[in-house]
């Protein structure tokens, strides 16, 4: 039988979580005997190969390209899961969704404090640049997500237990002291 | 007439004191039932519907209803976890909850209710409210995007002469906890440390204080609420 594929992505993310994946420590030479990793900033491939078993996502989704990637995801992967806060509830980036967006873009590059040399008042607008979402949305409110990881970032046993789970087919240990939102 | 009044949780015949509430009696028989809004030593209130358990087959909240005899109470019941998962998934929803930079994350009730229940999402669509954050008292910090509206606060926080410092301010859906204007002088430091304690949540913060407790030292940190209930419990099996 062929390895399980696995994907992962930074959305409207810190790249925490990935840290966090990373922090398993030594266990990431078994998790590189079980699976093989496609599309992922942790390989640097950047676009999908093949079909994937499961995606790991990572931040809430606050622009298009955002959403686009995401639904790439949807279609290239059998199992996607929401990891961490931001990914589940917009975290901190969903602070802004209580402040109307054009406010938010004048404060950052006109009004703000440490703005300076735009006599223009330019706020960026060039087509090459994804479009800001009225708001940052829960992944779960844009495509179908299988499962959550919750924590700020997930502990490195939750994130390592999930995958064991997965790839074996067992039941989840979900320890108290690894399941947490902070 | 007896004093003593014999009544089941979940089949476990159980003893109590006339009057008691069927929350306190549970927890003299060491049975946890979760609660939210309830302050031991407070008179309670009923208000967040956590403890409710059904009595002779109808939704009660245990910490209003009185033991009498004869009732059989159901507690530990799928349908009833399943309610009080929901309540608390409403909660997180219908506010802001923002557990990674939060003071109170670790010490939280209502993060540690979710934990204990393993809600890994709420199943209903976060709405993302409007809410204020008050910082103008010189020791205390509102922060009305966690308020669960539990009343605590106002019933637990009396100034010398007993009057209550907190009180509700509008009415519906923008009613929001206030302190009165009057006798805002009385919340001295350590009235000021009583609120931000017997908050459940966020929303009271003392200043210059905040993160105050290392993580791994917080009070949820090793341990879900209600943990001496469960240890004790299966001690006796």
């Amino acid at each position: 039988m062929s390895k399980p594929i696995i994907a992962t992505t930074s959305l409207a993310g810190c790249f925490g979580c990935h840290m966090s994946l990373l922090d398993i420590d030594e266990r990431i030479l078994d998790l590189i005997e079980l699976v093989e990793f496609n599309k992922s900033p942790i390989n640097d491939i950047k676009k999908f190969t093949k079909k994937c078993d499961i995606g790991l996502i990572e931040g809430g989704v606050c622009n298009s390209e955002n959403v686009h990637i995401l639904k790439e995801f949807r279609e290239n992967c059998k199992i996607l899961i929401s990891v961490g806060e931001c990914a589940i509830m917009g975290g901190l980036p969903a602070l802004r969704n209580n402040i109307p967006l054009r406010e938010c873009l004048e404060e950052a590059y006109i009004n703000g404090p440490s703005v300076e040399n735009n006599e223009e008042q330019i706020i960026p607008n060039d087509e090459e640049l994804p479009l800001m979402l009225d708001k940052v949305y829960p992944c779960h409110e844009v495509v179908k997500i299988d499962y959550y990881l919750p924590g700020c970032p997930p502990r490195a046993d939750l994130l390592f237990n999930a995958l064991v789970a997965l790839i074996t087919g067992n039941l989840m240990e979900l320890p108290y002291e690894c399941f947490k939102y902070d | 007439m007896s004093k003593v009044v014999n009544f089941s949780i979940d089949g476990k015949n159980c003893m109590a004191e006339r009057g008691q509430y069927i929350l306190d009696a549970a927890r003299a028989n060491n049975i946890y039932i979760p609660t939210l809004c309830n302050l031991p030593g407070v008179k309670p209130r009923g208000s967040c519907r956590i403890c409710n358990v059904k009595v002779n087959g109808k939704l009660m909240t245990s910490c209003t209803t009185p033991v009498a005899e004869g009732m059989q109470v159901e507690n530990n019941t799928e349908e009833l976890l399943d309610l009080r998962k929901a309540i608390v998934e409403l909660l997180f929803v219908e506010g802001n909850h923002y557990c990674p930079f939060c003071e109170k994350s670790g010490n939280c009730e209502l993060q540690a209710l979710a934990y204990r229940f393993n809600i890994m999402v709420p199943r209903y669509p976060y709405q993302f409210p409007d809410r204020d954050i008050e910082a103008s008292s010189k020791n205390l910090i509102k922060d009305h995007n966690r308020c669960i509206l539990c009343k605590r606060c106002i019933r637990a926080i009396k100034d010398e002469e007993g009057r209550n410092i907190f009180a509700f301010k509008r009415r519906g859906h923008k009613v929001v906890i206030n302190v009165d204007s009057k006798i805002s002088g009385s919340l001295n430091d350590e009235l000021a440390q009583k609120a931000m304690d017997i908050c459940p949540v966020g929303a009271l913060i003392k200043k210059e204080q905040g993160f105050i407790i290392p993580i791994g030292k917080r009070t949820y940190d090793k341990h879900p609420i209600g943990y001496e209930f469960d240890v004790t419990s299966t001690e006796t099996l």
